[in-house]
């Protein structure tokens, strides 16, 4: 597929006056993941995260672990993940989601040109904070790949203020102190951060970690400029849902932040 | 990234030893980290800090340990062996040196909850008795793997008042509990503080640990001197799996002339087998496969089961001033039973490895004569069960006390 650039296309849409949503599928997991990308990216995604699954993953609860575990035990590979997105035509920017081991081990230029090759658009990388990544970022920019950063409830205006400078594609505002995973209620933190995202930033700000319903998703959206929903979507697919199962959800998503 | 710095002084800038170390966790634990840092240096300048940790480790944990020369052991490698007897702590190890100084930290940080990882318990024992003094919640991660193995520790943990959780995610052992605490952590950091069990993690906890057990060294500077005449010993010999006593102990002896060994269990040797990685927030050595997966250590020592190694080894062993080795199952238990039968001291497993290197090496590459200063880092009564199970695949001796 051809790459389209992360951040110019998901501004476009902000711009156009509508909210994002970024749904996450984990690579490798089960026969059918590729089908569930293809049909969160049907059911209006606006961008699409695969993740590339990695043995200790300290920053997910235990649907995105127990989701890991299953992709790595199936033989999950990145070469293998990344040569199937490059296999289809998802019609929207892919962003690959990942812990830096993984890219360190492979090498940064290495990793970065796999992306690219791949037609990927975009690496998350939740443990590379940015006072470590200048590094990767450098190898990723060179090769066109654009690196989303994150910011947290904690963080503090002076680190803010690098974040947003540094950040490309979007900026992954983490919805609360916590792992990845769902919760009843759409934390308090999410809608404060999203505002103190988008008084220093014009970059999209989306919120992800606990946003779990289309409800939750409308609800920071007034403030945010988007979501990404994780958890889930993969609970869908631990549940064998399959591709029908993420399409229902995606859509109600789509729905939740039209209306 | 190059800066100088004194070698097993301060780290350079972002928390580096060289190459290695650094501070590589999500953005939400960034703010727990930078306020660690900042209580720490400020405590560890304090006179009234300093005090009152060395007062609690003198009289509630039973420091200084001594310095043992095992004469009949020492006879039979034709050197002299000294230990230094870290396994007469309060609680049966090392670990109690990092905890009391960890728990200290947090009480002065205003936190009520410390977290924990433990491998074999000796770390999760320590902790939940530190959280028993200072009146503190404590909850243990525990690979489920090592819970049925040492069921007996995860009852001292739960009499001492501790909450345990067995990890039933990834291997289900130590690299799993590490996960877990740093995700109980990434949720609760307002509140607790992580008492990281070794001299890794983001930093500052390299740093953090290694200060707090580098009293081993120290002690055992000084006591060296007064049985060697003055003099250093000519080899400091540790084991090592996160490297917490190796770190303590080398600190007290790295600007001597001593030949400094650390010894991995060789199911676990991460410097060895491992390549550079960046996992449980920092940049070491790690057992992984060729995408970056991490691998599972295997050792008959749950406490050096880690994948990994902290990254002022990794240091120390790439500019040479520290040499890693490792050990095997059967070596280790050889000098397990060696170090019983000849001075009377059932030492931990863990430490057996260090002991199984020297007994290896004595009359090798440590010539005739040295003098040896091992940390004998724990005692070995958490362990005498998994050794009798392994004995007894040797047959049975008969009523009359013979073999049959």
């Amino acid at each position: 597929m051809s790459r389209t650039e992360l951040e110019r296309s998901l501004r476009r849409q902000r711009d156009a006056g509508r909210k994002l949503l970024v749904p996450y599928v984990t690579g490798g997991l089960g026969p059918d993941w590729l089908l569930a990308a293809e049909a969160a990216a049907a059911a209006g995604a606006d961008a699409l995260e695969i993740g590339l699954p990695f043995s200790d993953p300290m920053i997910d609860g235990p649907v995105i672990q127990r989701a890991s575990v299953a992709a790595l035990a199936s033989g999950a590979t990145p070469a293998g993940i990344l040569s199937a997105v490059s296999s289809v035509d998802l019609g929207i920017p892919v962003a690959v989601m990942t812990y830096y081991n993984i890219i360190a081990r492979a090498g940064h230029k290495r990793m970065a040109n796999l992306l690219a090759e791949a037609g990927v658009a975009g690496a998350i990388v939740p443990d590379l904070p940015v006072d470590e990544a200048e590094p990767w970022l450098a190898a990723a920019a060179a090769a066109g790949i654009e690196t989303v950063l994150l910011a947290a409830p904690t963080t503090t205006d002076a680190r803010l203020k690098e974040i947003v400078t540094r950040t490309r594609g979007f900026l992954y505002a983490v919805g609360l102190m916590g792992v990845t995973g769902e919760r009843a209620e759409l934390a308090s933190t999410a809608a404060d951060l999203a505002a103190r995202c988008k008084e220093v930033t014009d970059v999209p700000v989306l919120v992800g970690v606990g946003i779990s319903t289309p409800a939750q998703a409308a609800q920071v959206c007034a403030v945010a400029d988007g979501v990404v929903v994780g958890s889930a979507v993969v609970h869908r697919l631990l549940d064998g849902e399959g591709p029908e199962g993420v399409s229902r959800l995606v859509g109600e998503f789509r729905t939740a932040l039209d209306s | 990234m190059t800066a100088a710095f004194e070698v097993m002084r301060e780290p350079a800038e972002r928390g580096r030893f060289g190459d290695y170390g650094g501070r590589f966790v999500p953005e939400s634990l960034v703010s727990a980290c930078e306020e660690l840092d900042r209580s720490f240096h400020k405590a560890w300048g304090d006179p009234h800090f300093r005090a009152r940790l060395d007062s609690l480790l003198r009289y509630y944990g039973g420091r200084p340990t001594p310095v043992w020369e095992c004469a009949r052991l020492g006879d039979q490698l034709g050197i002299r062996l000294l230990l230094k007897r870290e396994d007469l702590n309060h609680t049966g190890s090392h670990k109690l040196n990092n905890v009391i100084g960890q728990a200290l930290l947090a009480e002065q940080m205003g936190k009520t909850r410390l977290v924990a990882e433990t491998g074999a318990g000796q770390h999760g024992v320590a902790t939940a008795t530190a959280a028993a003094l200072f009146g503190m919640e404590c909850m243990v991660y525990m690979g489920a793997v090592d819970v049925e193995r040492q069921e007996l520790n995860v009852f001292r943990m739960r009499l001492l008042g501790a909450e345990v959780t067995a990890v039933e995610s990834g291997s289900r052992t130590l690299k799993d509990a590490i996960n877990e605490a740093l995700r109980d952590w990434v949720a609760t950091a307002a509140t607790t503080h992580y008492c990281i069990g070794s001299v890794m993690g983001p930093h500052p906890y390299p740093f953090i640990v290694r200060e707090l057990q580098r009293i081993v060294g120290e002690e055992a500077r000084s006591q060296c001197r007064e049985v060697l005449a003055g003099g250093d010993p000519d080899v400091v010999v540790c084991c090592v799996g996160g490297g917490s006593n190796a770190a303590g102990t080398f600190a007290g002896f790295v600007d001597t002339g001593a030949r400094l060994v650390g010894v991995e269990a060789a199911g676990g040797a991460a410097m060895h087998n491992g390549v550079p990685g960046v996992v449980h927030g920092m940049r070491s050595m790690f057992l992984q496969d060729e995408d970056g997966q991490i691998l599972e250590a295997e050792s008959i020592s749950a406490g050096l089961d880690y994948p990994g190694i902290g990254p002022e080894h990794a240091h120390l062993g790439k500019i040479g001033r520290a040499e890693y080795v490792d050990a095997s199952d059967d070596e280790v238990l050889a000098a397990f039973r060696l170090l019983a039968e000849t001075e009377g001291i059932i030492p931990a497993l863990e430490p057996a490895h260090a002991l199984a290197w020297v007994v290896r090496e004595a009359g090798r590459s440590i010539p005739k004569g040295s003098a040896v200063l091992l940390t004998l880092s724990g005692r070995g009564d958490k362990d005498v069960a998994l050794v009798m199970s392994r004995s007894a695949r040797q047959p049975e001796l008969d009523s009359e006390g013979r073999r049959p």
